[in-house]
């Protein structure tokens, strides 16, 4: 049974830049992670991290201020204003952080750190290693919690949190290598689990971003914020969904349908192919609908031809060896079948600025939290960035919360208890009935959410999809677990992923239901204008464990910087 | 669409039974790589395989795997372009199975550490970023790229011969730091590689090279390395 002061659930970019913050405060802290913390989904990210330098001769009146507009612009003015001007003014720091430690950036001339036009974003602000940006910060640091010797549990599979008196002291998980679940005890837990893509069927996300520390949280009370708001990626690669980089545009590269024309121009005229994700995958999406995808089907084209070979060698090499790869096509010679696909949980466990959230003890940051920045719609490069600023920010207030306790928490009453709920969890699902198959349904949920709360949404089809999810969970009571075994035992993995993605899909979808608007990434066809009269304000559901959809509570949206205006790109 | 033949090799030390192998046929169509195959095995058919998975896009090298005898990421093996009926699906070689296709990473990690993988700098920091040429940085390419799938660390020889070798992965990432402008460590990660469990156990078999699923040249890094050793016993220079 290890003890520790603080648990970090996820080895990711926010949970080890929580780590390395919280051990720098002098806490004891741990990571606990399903995968070797260098191999976390933050490595998948390609373009870069946005952070006002004003390193690129275009963009040398840049600062935090303007960042912040044009994310607060970018998320249909969901976002907290200032929770999103305190991201833009830390980025600065946090990008030479980065650096300092080792991130391998691409470079100007002068030897500074580069920077590319990216979405959305009024000044070229995007930092980039190539386009392998979140490799490479990934990568530093993994090389960083190595330096510092924090503890890491590599291989293991968080299931629950334990929760004392309303007070979250630590999780019970599964020891993947060695079997069985271990109780680990501690005085503040943060979650740093990503993003949950994978309740969508056709998503850029890798397969582990099943929404599982949100789920945990969701479950023992926590309330998922603006779950409704999910970000479809203009550019995943026709058959595999896998991301091509909106630097692809910010280098110049081109979208054309089956005319061969930049489409683009009429949907945002002065922005082009740059215009925001949701406005940009959904023009291609209606180019589709209106039947001029490439050869009348789901899909048109990234032409990036006319940058020539040695520019995709020297800034998208990355991009043509998955085009290649994955696709069988090569961008130098071809342009790349491409289609939006699900990208990013704008949504998340409720927080605040330092990732506290409304149970004391626990804390989110990253992809798995809200806190909320990017309000309706990210800007691409901001989630790298949100990772580093909010993984520091809840490492530092979880030690601060840790170290000036005044009494001592006491020793933890209810692990033991928590552990044989697991156990008894796990001894359910193998005495299941077994007449459905659990593989199927997940498929069939994944189906749904994307085809009912897809790009386009309206009341009768995301009424349907809500239906169709209740029955799902009926009928994923008679699924059973089919391996017992101790050791690597995937099917019990995916089965406890399972039973928490379900019920985060269905936040997603009863949040989207109820939210008569469009606003950035939940566009209805019923409902096409944005209504801040009724809707500026945030989601926030809670779970019920009678099995019927969340409780939805709303709470209003912290303006003061910008008035809402009208997006225009 | 085509029935492919999936023979995969099982294996549980806790059961006391030698390793076997097991034949699962799986239809295949269009796009489907391996990593794909063994989920719909997993999913469908055998619900106790066990297998590394991560990003399914050749990033996080969780899934290198050895395949019909070649060394490559499950994830980036599209099934028909191997134009084979029958895919042998092996763990790495050389390196102890924790269960099945799920190799023991203790070793390879431990030596990834033993060559301190970080950015070394003793003067002090400016307020912005360290400056570094775009030549300075172009010389990081090939390293950084490293995906620590460890493949080249299974297919070296003389890691099999000697089991302190650091092997190809960790010297390579020895290299990525020591080419670099911006690191200061002097002397300081000499010690971790040029020794007798460093670099002179390469002996430039370049099986790295070719089991590389990134196209990487540990290789290169690791006789720049013992370049860099001369230089600075016998000549007194930096780097």
């Amino acid at each position: 049974m290890p003890d520790h002061q603080l648990i970090v659930v996820g080895g990711g970019l926010a949970g080890l830049r929580a780590a390395i913050e919280a051990q720098e405060e002098g806490v004891d802290v741990a990571i606990l992670s399903q995968v070797h913390p260098g191999r976390s989904h933050s490595g998948a990210a390609q373009g870069g991290v946005n952070a006002a330098l004003a390193n690129n001769p275009d963009g040398h009146d840049d600062s935090p201020e303007k960042h912040a507009f044009d994310t607060i612009k970018g998320s249909d003015y969901l976002a907290d204003q200032p929770a999103a001007l305190q991201m833009t003014t830390d980025a600065v720091p946090a990008i030479y952080q980065m650096e300092h430690w080792g991130c391998p950036f691409s470079r100007y001339d002068d030897g500074r750190i580069s920077q590319r036009p990216f979405g959305g974003a009024g000044y070229p602000r995007t930092c980039y290693g190539a386009d392998k940006t979140g490799h490479y910060l990934l990568h530093t640091l993994v090389e960083q919690t190595y330096r510092r010797q924090i503890r890491q549990y590599i291989e293991w599979f968080v299931c629950r949190l334990i929760v004392d008196d309303g007070i979250c002291r630590g999780v019970i998980a599964y020891n993947m290598t060695k079997g069985g679940f271990e109780e680990f005890r501690a005085e503040g837990v943060i979650m740093a689990t990503g993003g949950a893509g994978r309740t969508f069927a056709k998503t850029t996300n890798s397969m582990i971003s099943t929404g599982g520390g949100a789920a945990m949280a969701y479950h023992a009370g926590v309330p998922l914020k603006d779950m409704e708001f999910v970000q479809f990626h203009p550019t995943g690669l026709y058959t595999t969904h896998i991301l091509m980089t909106e630097g692809c545009r910010g280098e110049g590269g081109y979208l054309l349908n089956k005319d061969g024309e930049r489409f683009m121009a009429r949907y945002a005229p002065k922005a082009m192919e740059l215009a925001p994700r949701d406005i940009t995958a959904r023009s291609i999406q209606t180019e589709i609908i209106e039947g001029r995808g490439i050869d009348g089907k789901d899909y048109v084209y990234l032409d990036l031809r006319h940058l020539g070979a040695e520019k995709l060698a020297d800034r998208l090499p990355g991009t043509r060896d998955l085009a290649i790869h994955f696709e069988g096509v090569d961008p130098v010679y071809e342009p790349i079948p491409i289609a939006p696909a699900q990208h990013y949980s704008m949504g998340g466990i409720d927080t605040d600025v330092d990732g506290r959230t409304l149970m004391p003890g626990l804390y989110a940051a990253g992809e798995c939290g809200c806190v909320t920045v990017h309000g309706a719609n990210r800007l691409g490069g901001n989630s790298l960035l949100e990772t580093i600023v909010f993984g520091r920010r809840a490492g530092a207030a979880a030690a601060r919360d840790i170290l000036g306790r005044e009494r001592p928490l006491g020793p933890v009453k209810s692990g033991g208890e928590a552990g044989a709920a697991v156990e008894s969890t796990i001894a359910e699902l193998a005495a299941r009935e077994g007449s459905e198959d659990f593989y199927a349904i997940r498929e069939e949920m994944r189906e749904a959410m994307f085809a009912h709360f897809g790009l386009f949404r309206d009341e009768a089809t995301m009424k349907a999809g809500v239906d169709i999810l209740l029955d799902l969970k009926q009928r994923l009571k008679k699924a059973k677990l089919r391996y017992t075994g101790s050791v690597w035992n995937l099917d019990m993995i995916r089965t406890m992923e399972f039973e928490g993605m379900v019920d985060v899909a269905l936040a997603t979808a009863s949040g989207a239901l109820v939210r008569t608007e469009s606003r950035g990434s939940h566009a209805r066809t019923d409902y096409t204008a944005r209504d801040d009269e009724r809707w500026l304000r945030h989601t926030l559901a809670y779970y019920q464990p009678d099995g019927g959809p969340p409780r939805l509570e709303y709470e209003p949206v912290e303006l003061g910087l910008y008035e809402p205006q009208e997006r225009k790109y | 669409m085509a029935d492919i033949t999936f023979h995969v090799r099982r294996f549980d030390p806790a059961s006391g039974e030698p390793p076997h192998y097991e034949d699962f046929v799986v239809s295949v169509e269009g796009s489907m790589t391996v990593l794909e195959a063994l989920f719909a095995i997993q999913e469908q058919q055998d619900g106790s395989l066990a297998f590394r998975y991560c990003c399914r896009s050749s990033i996080c090298g969780s899934c290198a795997m050895y395949i019909n005898g070649r060394y490559r990421l499950a994830c980036q093996t599209n099934v028909l372009h191997m134009g084979v009926p029958r895919v042998t699906v092996e763990p790495l070689p050389h390196v102890p199975v924790v269960r099945d296709l799920v190799w023991d990473m203790d070793d390879f990690f431990e030596k990834y550490e033993s060559i301190k993988p970080w950015l070394i700098r003793n003067s002090k920091l400016p307020d912005t970023e360290v400056t570094q040429s775009p030549e300075e940085r172009h010389k990081l390419n090939m390293p950084i790229d490293c995906i620590l799938c460890a493949a080249c660390y299974s297919s070296c020889p003389s890691v099999w011969g000697e089991e302190h070798f650091l092997g190809p992965a960790a010297l390579l990432k020895a290299y990525r730091f020591e080419v670099d402008s911006r690191d200061e460590a002097g002397k300081e990660r000499l010690p971790t590689w040029d020794n007798e469990r460093g670099v002179y156990r390469c002996h430039t078999i370049t099986n790295c090279i070719e089991a590389c699923p990134k196209e990487l040249s540990p290789t290169e890094g690791i006789q720049w390395l013992k370049g860099s050793a001369v230089r600075r016993r016998l000549l007194g220079r930096k780097k």
